[in-house]
């Protein structure tokens, strides 16, 4: 490096990159770790509104349980909205996928349709299921070029359709205990609904970091135009993402089906779960506009509304009240989150 | 010069900085009622740094604004900064789905009774317009236009606001020449007529020839404030590179700059093509539809280590038959064929795995992804290599391997290789992308205006670099309306209309007044060029 030539001092080659590279780094463990402080607020109100909100049992076993199938969409979208994509039909997927592999494979008397195929392979039906609804989406998308958000208002409210419609309004129920394990069992006091998501957390998270795929989903997102000038196949990893994405929500909608034993009409789009859905990956600082965020943001996110809903049940107020104050708090933590995280939080650009 | 007279605007002692960065340290400024000040300075110097200040965009950390020695609006308050000044902004302001007369009128639409006058927004646009002898149509949606005529618009939007203060932001960037001369008597006019006038631009004879007094940036600093008249272009360029005005030469300084870095670009072309005697790459035929300007019939060849240009006007095809040979868009007819084999049009991955390297036309919207890093950006067309063997896994320390001796050798300035390409100066954004470009050992290589906006010493770099990949044995296809890009060039293709008009000797040898003719189409002169003889599918004198 010459000083003639390149006479300010900040050239690359002059400083030593370790040195450099500690700020940027640093900086952005603060934003990803924004929620940190909010999520204490939390823990401390919770305490105060009943003694067993702090206790293991509570928090893994309870709250871990409920976030869990939660959390696995939450990966989905946040890897769809990373592309600069939306889908808003993955909590139809949430709910199809399992009614359709549990009617396949629970008896007629439990509201099945008699065929009693085997529970694993109705485990990969789930997964088919969310494989297909992915790759539908994304060829309409991506290669069709239609708008992403009206294509999936329309497959969701389609899917929830065939949800109910496949059992004429019945909720298929005792599940074998294969097919619901995942949603029911434990690992001692750990629910392994709560491992299985924590590994789809660090599996995600580690592959947006370190795998070349990942790191074009950042580019995409980001910058298509520029991707694809790089040369990164853009339309061929975003179908990928939106396939991806399918087959979270539909492990979620496993999940979910396990805890409660039974697959009603109600799951996914009559309960409305993409707003939580949407909410978690947003609080959590996945950029609406693609090609920012992470997946500790993301669980962040999750966790922090887990705990929301946990402690409104703890403190037994009316169940009327429930949406109003759910809500509230979605939109006080985007707040919050805008203030403590910056630009990215909220979206503004 | 200023002294008798109430400056119009007057910036005083004004700092800003970013993190770390200090971008301006102290500036003074003062624009006078009638005169047209130059701001000139290398990128990252802080032009736009005290653009954003004087137009009300952005706070200054310290030091004040005055209008007329009144204190100015606070930052961000639009509409009373809109009342002292106008600015043209080196980015399209326009709103593409508004018609020509909005946006004329943007946010100040004429009333009458407490509704839209829409008669008068037509009528008094049209006369705003129609001074201008530019025929854009009042009633055209702005989507249709073409970037120069987006530029009239928004010069027209500055000017119907009657203002006294007239900002303008590398307003030739994407102009042609009879526009930049439109330009230039329509700014001397209002000059004339008492306006004041900051002129920002990276080409200095425009400085030369329209601006008063010319005040220099260099980091930060304002290094130099005087009358153009008592200047030279190299006394200028030392200012701006070294803080004052003797020195080194401008091409001394060029030459400098290419020995000391790009000498070690680490460029690698395997390339099979020299042995066998073929092409790199081969267009035959190439007819395309494009909102880039058609192409009709036009069939080239660059030879391994061959450089070739392409200039014509904006909408000649030039950027078309650029996108088209790097697989961006297809052609609806003729072949593309790179290394003797033929390519799938509009597919880049296959582009690239045949071995073309791209620069596009436009680094904003497709050059970089500017939230990634440095690093990201200079190696996101090898993270296959990079991660061959390691089931996909890239490690930050791998791409940071491969990308510091290209940040080396292109001096690249940032404060590390994590740093995002956003926060870059526009001159080390294009040496990202450059080094993108560069980094796949391209036996060809596409850049389409790769020194848009690029600060003479950057530029004269950027180029070398492009030179660097050709001695190593690969071709260069460079599509570009700038003359001063061409120096380079073995051969140089002029384009009209889509068609091949002329093909002359490069190496700056051709006569600059009749290139410039041969591109705006007029036959006469292109027998006169240089030893230039016609291109393979035109008679020479056969243009439109």
């Amino acid at each position: 490096m010459t000083q003639t030539q390149q006479p300010l001092p900040q050239a690359v080659g002059a400083a030593p990159l370790l040195g450099g590279r500690r700020g940027p780094a640093a900086l952005g463990f603060i934003r990803e770790a924004a929620l940190l402080p909010v999520l204490a607020v939390i823990l401390v109100v919770g305490a105060l509104v009943s003694p067993v909100f702090l206790t293991t049992t509570n928090l893994i076993s309870g709250v871990g349980q409920q976030v869990s199938a939660l959390g696995v969409t939450v990966v989905g979208e946040s890897l769809i909205l990373l592309i600069g994509g939306m889908d808003l039909s993955l909590e139809s997927t949430y709910g199809l996928a399992p009614m359709i592999a549990a009617w396949l494979i629970v008896p007629a008397s439990a509201f099945g349709s008699g065929l009693m195929l085997n529970p694993y392979l109705g485990i990969l039906i789930v997964i088919g299921i969310g494989a297909a609804v992915g790759l539908v989406n994304g060829l309409l998308i991506v290669k069709a070029r239609l708008n992403g958000f009206i294509v999936t208002l329309g497959m969701t409210i389609l899917l929830a359709g065939l949800q109910n419609g496949s059992v004429q309004g019945q909720s298929p129920y005792q599940l074998p205990a294969a097919f619901a394990y995942i949603g029911t069992e434990y690992l001692g006091e750990v629910p392994v609904a709560l491992v299985v998501a924590a590994v789809v957390f660090i599996a995600a998270g580690l592959f947006l970091r370190y795998h070349r795929t990942g790191r074009a989903i950042y580019a995409i997102g980001g910058n298509p135009q520029a991707a694809r000038a790089a040369g990164i196949r853009v339309d061929r990893i975003k179908i990928g993402v939106y396939v991806a994405g399918s087959m979270l929500a539909a492990l979620g909608g496993l999940i979910e089906a396990g805890r409660v034993s039974s697959v009603t009409g109600a799951q996914g789009y009559q309960e409305g779960i993409i707003f939580s859905v949407f909410a978690a990956a947003v609080i959590g600082g996945v950029s609406l506009q693609g090609g920012k965020g992470t997946m500790l943001g993301a669980a962040s996110g999750v966790v922090l509304l887990g705990l929301v809903q946990n402690i409104i049940n703890l403190s037994q107020a009316p169940n009327y009240w429930q949406y109003a104050i759910n809500g509230g708090v979605i939109l006080f933590a985007l707040v919050l989150a805008r203030i403590v995280g910056g630009e990215s939080a909220a979206d503004q650009t | 010069m200023t002294a008798v007279l109430t400056p119009a605007v007057a910036a005083r002692g004004i700092h800003k900085s970013y993190g770390s960065t200090r971008a301006l340290r102290g500036v003074d400024v003062t624009l006078a009622p009638g005169r047209c000040l130059g701001l000139v300075g290398r990128n990252g110097a802080g032009k736009s740094t005290l653009v954003s200040i004087l137009s009300g965009l952005q706070r200054p950390d310290e030091g004040e604004v005055t209008f007329d020695g009144e204190a100015a609006p606070p930052a961000g308050a639009v509409h009373a900064w809109r009342a002292k000044l106008a600015t043209v902004h080196q980015h399209s302001m326009i709103v593409p789905e508004l018609t020509v007369a909005e946006n004329v009128f943007l946010g100040r639409l004429p009333r009458r009774r407490r509704r839209v006058d829409w008669r008068a927004v037509r009528t008094e646009a049209a006369a705003v317009l129609g001074e201008w002898g530019s025929g854009v149509d009042p009633a055209r949606a702005c989507r249709d236009l073409s970037v120069e005529q987006r530029q009239i618009v928004e010069l027209a939007r500055a000017v119907a606001s009657g203002t006294k203060v007239l900002l303008l932001d590398e307003p030739t960037a994407a102009l042609e020449r009879e526009a930049v001369l439109r330009l230039f008597t329509r700014v001397r006019q209002l000059v004339d007529a008492g306006v004041a006038v900051l002129y920002i631009s990276h080409h200095l004879e425009e400085v030369f020839d329209i601006c008063d007094d010319v005040a220099v940036l260099r980091d930060g600093e304002l290094v130099l404030t005087a009358p153009t008249a008592g200047l030279s272009t190299d006394g200028l360029v030392n200012a701006m590179v070294h803080g004052h005005v003797g020195g080194p030469t401008e091409t001394e300084l060029a030459d400098q700059a290419s020995r000391t870095a790009v000498e070690d670009l680490p460029v690698h072309v395997e390339s099979a093509d020299a042995a066998a005697g073929r092409p790199v790459l081969e267009l035959r035929g190439l007819t395309a539809a494009s909102e880039y300007g058609d192409l009709d019939g036009v069939s080239l060849t660059v030879a391994p280590g061959e450089s070739v240009g392409v200039v014509g006007l904006i909408s000649s095809g030039v950027v078309t038959l650029g996108r088209i040979a790097a697989g961006i868009e297809s052609g609806d007819e003729g072949e593309l064929l790179v290394g003797g084999a033929g390519l799938p049009g509009g597919d880049r991955a296959a582009a690239l795995e045949a071995g073309v390297g791209y620069v596009p036309e436009d680094r904003r919207t497709a050059g970089y992804v500017g939230a990634l890093s440095v690093a990201e950006n200079m190696t996101m067309s090898i993270t296959d290599r990079l991660s061959a063997g390691r089931l996909g896994v890239l490690g930050r320390r791998r791409m940071h391997e491969a990308a510091q001796p290209w940040a080396d050798s292109l001096a690249l300035v940032a404060s590390s290789l994590a740093q995002q390409v956003a926060d870059l100066s526009g001159g080390n954004q294009q040496k990202v992308t450059v080094a993108r470009a560069l980094a796949r050992d391209p036996r060809l290589v596409v850049a389409i205006t790769p020194t848009r906006g690029v600060d003479v010493v950057s530029k004269e770099l950027l180029l070398q670099a492009l030179r660097r990949a050709v001695d190593a044995g690969a071709g260069l296809l460079l599509a570009t309306d700038e003359l001063d890009d061409l120096g380079y060039c073995d051969r140089v293709l002029v384009l009209v209309r889509g068609r091949i008009v002329a093909e002359v000797p490069g190496g700056g040898r051709f006569d600059r007044t009749a290139m410039i003719a041969a591109i705006e189409g007029v036959a006469s002169t292109i027998g006169s060029i240089g030893a230039g003889r016609g291109a393979t599918s035109e008679e020479p004198g056969e243009t439109p």
